[in-house]
């Protein structure tokens, strides 16, 4: 399989670890289930990254259920956290919103549906360690103009919305920081209850 | 009389029951057309034949949107001349198709205008569809009709002045259009003209595969003889020319097994082909396959190698050329062979390769740019894929690697340039 996903080494590493490039995301470990519905999203269109769009368009659905399922099995250690050169305020501010959310702006705490380690959960349920600043603040940037959308109820545009710059910057740093934890593999499905409805975590 | 009285009953039958034509059509006229059914499938079944042809014909391929439903049409399709958005063939009254008969439908397809008279643009194939059969339009018809109907209105087109005034099309028509079903040539096997039958009607394999001059037409000497695909920055390579594209000295099999599979021992598909593989040469019968090899074949002109030719100075090239094989050596060898043999059939030879050598060298840039899968095929579900290079490689070291490729092992293609490798960075990709 290593051989047959090697058009994804240059920008996602050969174990799926990530590269140099801070736009591009670790694939390694993620959950099969949320994997695939990247790749699904980016052969239809509704994720729109062109050079991702171009490899996957005239693949086979259960092909691409094999690559999710090779990417989700790897478990390259994940990388040190990098240096930040943002203020400790900043920081804090991150710490409380990944940690307790702002209930009265109703935005839930990050660790309420990516888990408690923020390592994800089966099958849909991305882990959020081992991600730079830039993509993840790109990515919470997508949802909150609509370029980055999922399946109904999309939970994460929701979120995202009721966020502002400053939070996104204050969240992509402060995940960044966050060392790995002892296992980085995800929790497996319904180990914990989501605080609301989520179409890319059905039940 | 009682033949003449038959006659105007069955002109009365054609004109008060769309239905009950539509069912006595297609027998009638399959008779006629029974040389080119030979290798139909389906049988007497219309629908299911029309199924296989409306793949033959790649109808999906504009008529579904991304994401959208079957057939429904609104996907857009860039043009030189502005956008244009695919119709909606389903059977909604409405919305679709739903209210032709296939009279309309066949006429659309012959003439390529719609049932009250209007012109149709040319991005729909109708210079190629018109050598369609009767029989095979009723019955792509009849499968279309079979579909549950989508109510979903068309989307304007949105084309610039002066494109947007439809009276155009009859100048265009004029230049480029020419109606009329295929002729079979009878000093051509059956196979044979099977094969021209589809790659030149329903497979409209001239669309891409024939230059496009600037008014957005192919004139018929031209056929077939390759062209940058507009707005795409694709070469569709000649398919006469065995220096291009052209499948003169390839075996039936290397032929079949591309068009079949997506990957071959000669060459794989990638871009644009990658679609028509995908959603419509793979599904075609074996005996259908090899008809279109026999005639793709017999169209290639063996051709002398003009000597390669290149805009760069001597002492850039062969710079150029050494650094290419430092970054070949490095990158490619693994995969590709350290003579360029490759690993046939995931990992395509590049020595004595037509695609690599041939006079323009955008595919070969776009593929070390843009990597790429050929198609997910039943004969191949699960390709290999080529590695992206734009993020690891900078335009002068695209420009050296293509340039080494393409003089390498004999291979007799020119060198390439920096500026050129850079101009593709920015070249859309779906």
């Amino acid at each position: 399989m290593a051989a047959r996903v090697e058009a994804c080494s240059p920008c996602h590493g050969k174990q799926g670890e990530g590269t140099g490039d801070v736009y591009f995301p670790r694939l390694a470990g993620k959950p099969a289930g949320y994997l695939y519905n990247q790749l699904l999203a980016f052969k239809n269109g509704r994720r729109k990254y062109p050079p991702m769009n171009y490899l996957l368009e005239y693949l086979g659905d259960p092909y691409l259920q094999e690559m999710a399922e090779y990417f989700a099995e790897q478990r390259p250690p994940l990388p040190a956290p990098a240096a930040s050169d943002v203020s400790t305020q900043v920081m804090q501010k991150g710490q409380a919103l990944v940690s307790h959310g702002d209930p009265a702006r109703q935005i839930p705490a990050c660790g309420s549906c990516h888990g408690p380690a923020l390592t994800g959960m089966e099958p849909g349920i991305p882990g959020l360690l081992g991600l730079r600043p830039n993509y993840v603040s790109a990515q919470l940037g997508g949802w909150r103009y609509g370029t980055r959308t999922a399946k109904a109820p999309d939970c994460m545009q929701q979120v995202a919305a009721r966020l502002t710059e400053a939070d996104v910057t204050a969240v992509a740093a402060y995940l960044a920081s966050r060392p790995a934890p002892i296992s980085a593999a995800p929790a497996p499905k319904g180990a914990y209850v989501l605080p609301f409805a989520c179409g890319s975590e059905p039940d | 009389m009682r033949a003449e009285a038959n006659r105007i009953e069955e002109a009365e039958l054609f004109s008060f029951s769309p239905i009950l034509g539509l069912l006595l059509l297609p027998f009638i006229a399959s008779v006629s057309a029974q040389a080119q059914q030979q290798a139909a499938v389906g049988g007497n079944d219309i629908v299911r034949r029309g199924e296989y042809l409306a793949r033959a014909g790649d109808c999906i391929a504009c008529h579904t949107a991304p994401e959208g439903r079957t057939f429904a049409g609104g996907r857009a399709m860039p043009t030189p001349f502005g956008m244009l958005y695919s119709s909606n063939i389903t059977s909604d009254r409405e919305t679709g198709i739903g209210k032709w008969t296939a009279e309309d439908f066949y006429v659309t397809m012959h003439r390529g205008r719609f049932p009250d008279g209007g012109l149709i643009y040319p991005a729909m194939p109708f210079a190629s569809y018109t050598k369609v059969t009767r029989a095979d339009s009723d019955a792509i018809f009849a499968y279309l009709k079979s579909l549950p109907p989508v109510n979903q209105r068309n989307r304007e087109h949105e084309l610039r002045f002066p494109y947007n005034n439809r009276q155009l099309i009859l100048g265009w028509r004029t230049l480029f259009f020419s109606e009329g079903e295929y002729k079979p040539d009878p000093s051509k096997s059956a196979e044979w003209n099977r094969g021209a039958y589809l790659v030149e009607g329903l497979g409209h394999c001239g669309m891409c595969h024939s230059p496009i001059n600037a008014l957005g037409g192919t004139s018929q000497s031209d056929a077939f003889k390759g062209g940058l695909i507009p707005m795409q920055n694709w070469y569709a390579p000649s398919l006469t020319s065995n220096r291009e594209a052209g499948l003169g000295d390839w075996s039936i099999k290397d032929i079949t097994d591309l068009l079949k599979t997506g990957v071959s021992a000669r060459g794989v598909v990638y871009g644009p082909m990658a679609e028509v593989v995908h959603n419509s040469l793979q599904y075609l019968t074996d005996d259908d396959t090899k008809a279109m090899a026999v005639y793709l074949k017999s169209i290639a002109e063996p051709a002398a190698r003009p000597p390669a030719s290149s805009a760069l100075p001597t002492t850039e090239s062969s710079l150029l050329i050494s650094l290419g094989k430092t970054v070949y050596d490095a990158r490619c060898a693994t995969c590709h062979g350290a003579q360029g043999e490759g690993k046939p059939p995931h990992w395509p030879p590049l020595a004595n390769n037509q695609s690599i050598e041939m006079e323009s060298a955008v595919n070969a840039i776009r593929m070390v740019l843009n990597g790429g899968y050929p198609p997910g095929t039943e004969g191949n579900p699960r390709p290999y894929g080529m590695p992206p290079f734009a993020g690891l490689l900078s335009d002068n070291e695209v420009a050296a690697v293509v340039s080494y490729i393409r003089t390498a092992w004999g291979n007799r293609g020119a060198p390439v340039s920096a500026r050129e490798a850079n101009e593709l960075r920015s070249a859309p990709l779906n």
